[in-house]
């Protein structure tokens, strides 16, 4: 395996997220009682989506400065993941809304916000498959991809602010929002986003290699 | 308009009003939820090694042809 430290890292994080997120001492709060956990799982999910859509932008920028398709690989796996991680951070958000906020759909704004999100990144999948010619699914996504990005930063970081929402740090609610992240959680939340967006490059990278053997496989069946 | 933040105290470690699963911990069996989880992460691990090793040989039988 070709350098593999940050592999190993990932791991590691990982198995220190599942064991300390489950052991550790957390407050003792109302409404949220041990859900308080999720914060290492549920709102993890978000953070490496993030992480990993800022990998992909910063690929597609590069794919339109050189047209090299290996740029667009990166790109497009770097975004299937963060997709990924956005779905599973929805259903497990919705899951944990049921049990304390009361629903799993409130309508909050950040909820509703980050289902637009989701679509506006399933709307690039769908745009990019319509496009045969290789170089030019590469550009069109490739811009596409860096209005989506533009977008969904104020979608789920800026509008929810300016309302009332039952998210943290957003509006006026009880559950999560009032309580300031303390340090004895951060020893554990910290950790937890960089292993999971570690895993996430994993995956991403694994796919990534897969595309350009299949590439490399059919040019060799066109130019024999 | 967002409200202030509350940080956590050191009352909100020690309080006893707020029902946490207790019990599950004295009996320990919150390490049978650890082990649990921790296989099922170990085996999904140990499979994405695995594939990642069998595209491994692929690129190399890719580039030798």
């Amino acid at each position: 395996m070709r350098q593999s430290w940050w592999k190993i890292l990932a791991i590691a994080l990982l198995i220190y997220t599942l064991t300390a997120g489950l052991l550790m001492d957390v407050p003792r709060l109302p409404i949220l009682n041990e859900t308080i956990r999720a914060l290492h799982f549920h709102v993890t999910m978000w953070f490496g989506m993030i992480l990993m859509l800022m990998v992909s932008v910063y690929y597609s920028i590069k794919y339109l400065r050189s047209n090299d398709l290996n740029h667009d690989d990166m790109a497009i796996e770097f975004t299937n993941a963060a997709i990924l991680f956005g779905v599973l951070g929805i259903v497990t958000g919705m899951l944990w809304a049921k049990f304390t906020w009361g629903d799993y759909w409130s309508g909050d704004p950040k909820q509703n916000a980050s289902a637009i999100g989701l679509l506006m990144y399933f709307a690039y999948l769908i745009l990019r498959n319509s496009l045969t010619d290789m170089q030019q699914r590469a550009r069109i996504g490739a811009i596409y991809n860096i209005f989506a990005f533009a977008a969904f930063i104020p979608l789920i970081f800026v509008l929810p602010r300016l309302t009332d929402s039952l998210h943290p740090g957003n509006g006026g609610n009880p559950g999560f929002n009032a309580y300031d992240l303390d340090s004895k959680l951060r020893m554990v939340f910290y950790p937890a986003i960089i292993g999971w967006t570690l895993l996430g490059a994993w995956i991403a990278t694994v796919r990534v290699r897969m595309r350009r053997v299949e590439r490399t496989l059919e040019d060799k069946m066109i130019n024999s | 308009m967002a409200q202030e933040k509350i940080p956590v105290t050191e009352s909100d470690y020690s309080n006893n009003s707020v029902e946490m699963a207790d019990q599950l911990r004295a009996d320990g069996k919150i390490y049978v939820l650890v082990g649990i989880i921790g296989i099922i992460f170990a085996g999904i691990t140990v499979y994405l090694i695995s594939t990642e090793r069998k595209i491994s040989k692929l690129e190399k039988s890719v580039s030798t042809k």
